[in-house]
């Protein structure tokens, strides 16, 4: 049974809105960004953390890096809490080691007045990895490692293409010998033939590597490729957690279906029932009484619109948010379809 | 039947201190009436600039320096200044990516929607106001009323998107130019924006050209294709014929390169990366990537070959460029 890497267990993020005036501010309400997240990732395995903007994806993975505390619930990683990982300067350095990030935008996140070969040596330095040769040879094999030359190393930013410098922010985020990688939309901004490129690198680097993944996309489609277990947000809850073959072979929860239902595919043989959902997102600031979802839904009864459901287990390890799903008064939906 | 729009021998250079970009050369398709003609290719491959080329708003440095657009009878390559202002906005309209960026954040919904009447049609005020609010409903949004008086920041984006369409439709143009349409909207609301579009043409005999690098978009509502890379056309055809028999290595390359979402497949990523522009490289832009490339593809450009070809238009044409479509035999997933 492997360990589990990162543990959030409950956990809130409540953004303050407030009202400014001459002399002070007064806070008038609450974005709750994250608003009760639960999830687990089992060590060497991807979870795919899926849903769209303003769902709490990118907020949920912050609180795992430790860059924002969250309001309340409990966050572990390796079975140790957190906050007393981060309250110890020595034990938060190890865990600042253990924890990368990549980011979307390869440009913004990179400085373009270093070189590629300073950007990639600078958390070997700042940890005290390496030095002398030593740095340099580390530096050589994280680039060779990415599929990157070694004349590369004297490159800026800007003279590489998107895919190049993807691959140097991975570069950087191997260089401490990371356990958890979290990957916030890591192909969304690149081209489309360049994106299997970085897909393929990223599963060829979590094998060699032994890594964990947490990958925050909005795109089902590279989600059912690179991950072992999905979960769905939606209004900053996880609303479905399954592993990824059954969550696209038997997906449960309604929105879900939706979403699932409204991605394109690639061919246009494919005839599909659409599930077009109404409406928009509602405004996390007030969110929904009961399930959040009751608004958009087509199967909310009385109770969904009063009282909230949290996740529970419906077998085969597949975790659903809802009070319909599980009394089977939710019709399947699959993505097998009929081929013209 | 007549297509709608043919666009011949497009070339669209920018004139920049690095030198010539040669964005769009040599661009060449027809769309039909009534009809959903995808454009579709990578960044840098030219979509936007044949776009921008159609409606003549090309910005600077950039010069249209070659070609014809064919369009009810006339090449608007030929059109004065002022004889284009009557096509766009009342012939062939544009929506662009954010229509966060396209609405003014000043003015309400309505203020924009009767302007836009009023400059593209002869109705007065009064007659604006009804129309605005008959747009809105076209574009199918819920409580028209309530939006006119709105201004673009109270709307969410799938609805100011759908405003930006209305706007677009208010001097009932032929032809619609959706560039990205759907690129910043989430995907629950994508597949709104998607139906509205197919409704559009089924109910206003519209005919769209759809810009998008999304291939599940394009295999979803598109009734025809082309595909461009690196300024270059490499083929076009109807969606079935480029999704299940492309002719073109980069076609083929792109399908079996993108993850799916209904099964999980292996993908193979297509080496290499996209061409600069300013030197292109030599013979066929494509060839320093492709696996089937030989000696004679990297010395001669390869030039349109039709393919059963129908001369009333009444299917559409199969184009390629490539020099050695005949031999290859191309997969398909």
């Amino acid at each position: 049974m492997p360990q589990d890497i990162l543990e959030l267990k409950d956990v809130k993020k409540y953004y303050p809105l407030t009202e400014r005036y001459t002399f002070r501010s007064r806070v008038t309400a609450y974005v709750k960004a994250v608003d009760g997240v639960s999830l687990t990732l089992p060590e060497q395995s991807t979870v795919g953390l899926v849903g769209e903007s303003g769902c709490g994806k990118t907020t949920t993975a912050k609180i795992a890096a430790g860059l924002i505390r969250p309001d309340s619930g409990s966050v572990k990683f390796m079975g140790a809490d957190l906050s007393e990982i981060l309250g110890d300067s020595g034990s938060a350095k190890q865990f600042r080691r253990s924890v990368q990030l990549v980011y979307q935008n390869p440009y913004s996140s990179l400085d373009p007045m270093m070189t590629v070969g300073d950007i990639v040596k600078e958390p070997l330095i700042i940890h005290g990895l390496a030095r002398g040769r030593e740095l340099e040879e580390a530096m050589y094999s994280l680039l060779r490692k990415v599929n990157l030359e070694d004349y590369h190393a004297l490159r800026y930013p800007h003279e590489l293409s998107g895919g190049q410098r993807q691959r140097v922010c991975i570069a950087r985020a191997l260089a401490t010998q990371p356990k958890l990688v979290l990957l916030d939309e890591p192909v969304s901004s690149l081209d489309l033939s360049i994106r299997a490129q970085i897909l393929n690198l990223l599963v060829e680097l979590k094998e060699r590597e032994r890594l964990s993944y947490l990958y925050i996309s909005h795109d089902l489609a590279t989600v059912r490729q690179m991950c072992d277990y999905v979960a769905v947000m939606y209004l900053g809850r996880v609303v479905e957690y399954a592993p990824t073959d059954e969550l696209f072979n038997n997906p449960m929860h309604p929105y879900t279906q939706a979403l699932l239902s409204a991605i394109p595919i690639p061919d246009p043989r494919v005839k599909r029932k659409r599930m077009v959902l109404e409406g928009d997102v509602p405004n996390p600031v007030n969110p929904p009484e009961g399930c959040r979802f009751h608004t958009r839904c087509r199967y909310a009864s009385q109770l969904c619109r009063e009282r909230d459901q949290k996740l529970i287990e419906v077998g085969n390890q597949h975790w659903v948010a809802c009070w319909v799903a599980p009394t089977g008064g939710i019709p399947s939906y699959s993505l097998e379809y009929t081929r013209e | 039947m007549e297509p709608t729009l043919q666009v011949e021998s497009l070339r669209t250079y920018f004139y920049t201190e690095a030198g010539v970009v040669k964005a769009v050369d040599d661009v060449g398709f027809s769309v039909r009436p009534s009809t959903i003609h995808a454009l579709v290719g990578e960044s840098g491959s030219g979509k936007t600039v044949t776009a921008q080329s159609i409606l003549r708003i090309v910005p600077k440095p950039g010069r249209i320096v070659g070609g014809r657009i064919v369009f009810e009878g006339r090449n608007l390559l030929d059109l004065s200044e002022r004889q284009m202002r009557m096509v766009r906005g009342r012939r062939i309209s544009l929506i662009q990516q954010d229509p966060t960026a396209t609405l003014d954040p000043m003015f309400t919904i309505q203020d924009q929607l009767v302007e836009a009447i009023m400059v593209t049609t002869e109705l007065d005020r009064e007659q604006a106001k009804k129309k605005a609010r008959k747009l809105l409903e076209d574009v199918k949004i819920p409580g028209p009323e309530n939006v006119l008086k709105s201004y673009p920041h109270q709307l969410s984006g799938g609805m100011r998107q759908r405003v930006a369409i209305a706007r677009a439709l208010a001097g009932n143009p032929k032809v619609l130019i959706a560039d990205e349409p759907t690129t910043a909207l989430d995907v629950t609301i994508q597949a709104q924006i998607l139906e509205l579009m197919r409704s559009l043409r089924d109910e206003y005999g519209l005919s769209i050209i759809l810009i998008t690098h999304d291939l599940g978009i394009v295999a979803q509502v598109a009734d025809e294709v082309t595909v461009m890379y690196a300024g270059k056309v490499c083929e076009s055809g109807s969606v079935d014929d480029i999704f299940h028999s492309p002719l073109h290595p980069y076609t083929q390359a792109l399908l079996l390169s993108v993850p799916r979402v209904d099964k999980r497949v292996r993908l193979r990523a297509i080496p290499g990366n996209i061409p600069d522009l300013v030197q292109p490289p030599q013979g066929c832009r494509f060839h320093p990537r492709c696996p089937y490339a030989v000696e004679r593809c990297s010395q001669e450009e390869p030039g349109l070959e039709k393919v059963g070809s129908q001369a009333d238009h009444t299917l559409p044409s199969r184009s390629v460029y490539c020099h050695r479509f005949r031999e290859i035999k191309l997969e398909v997933v």
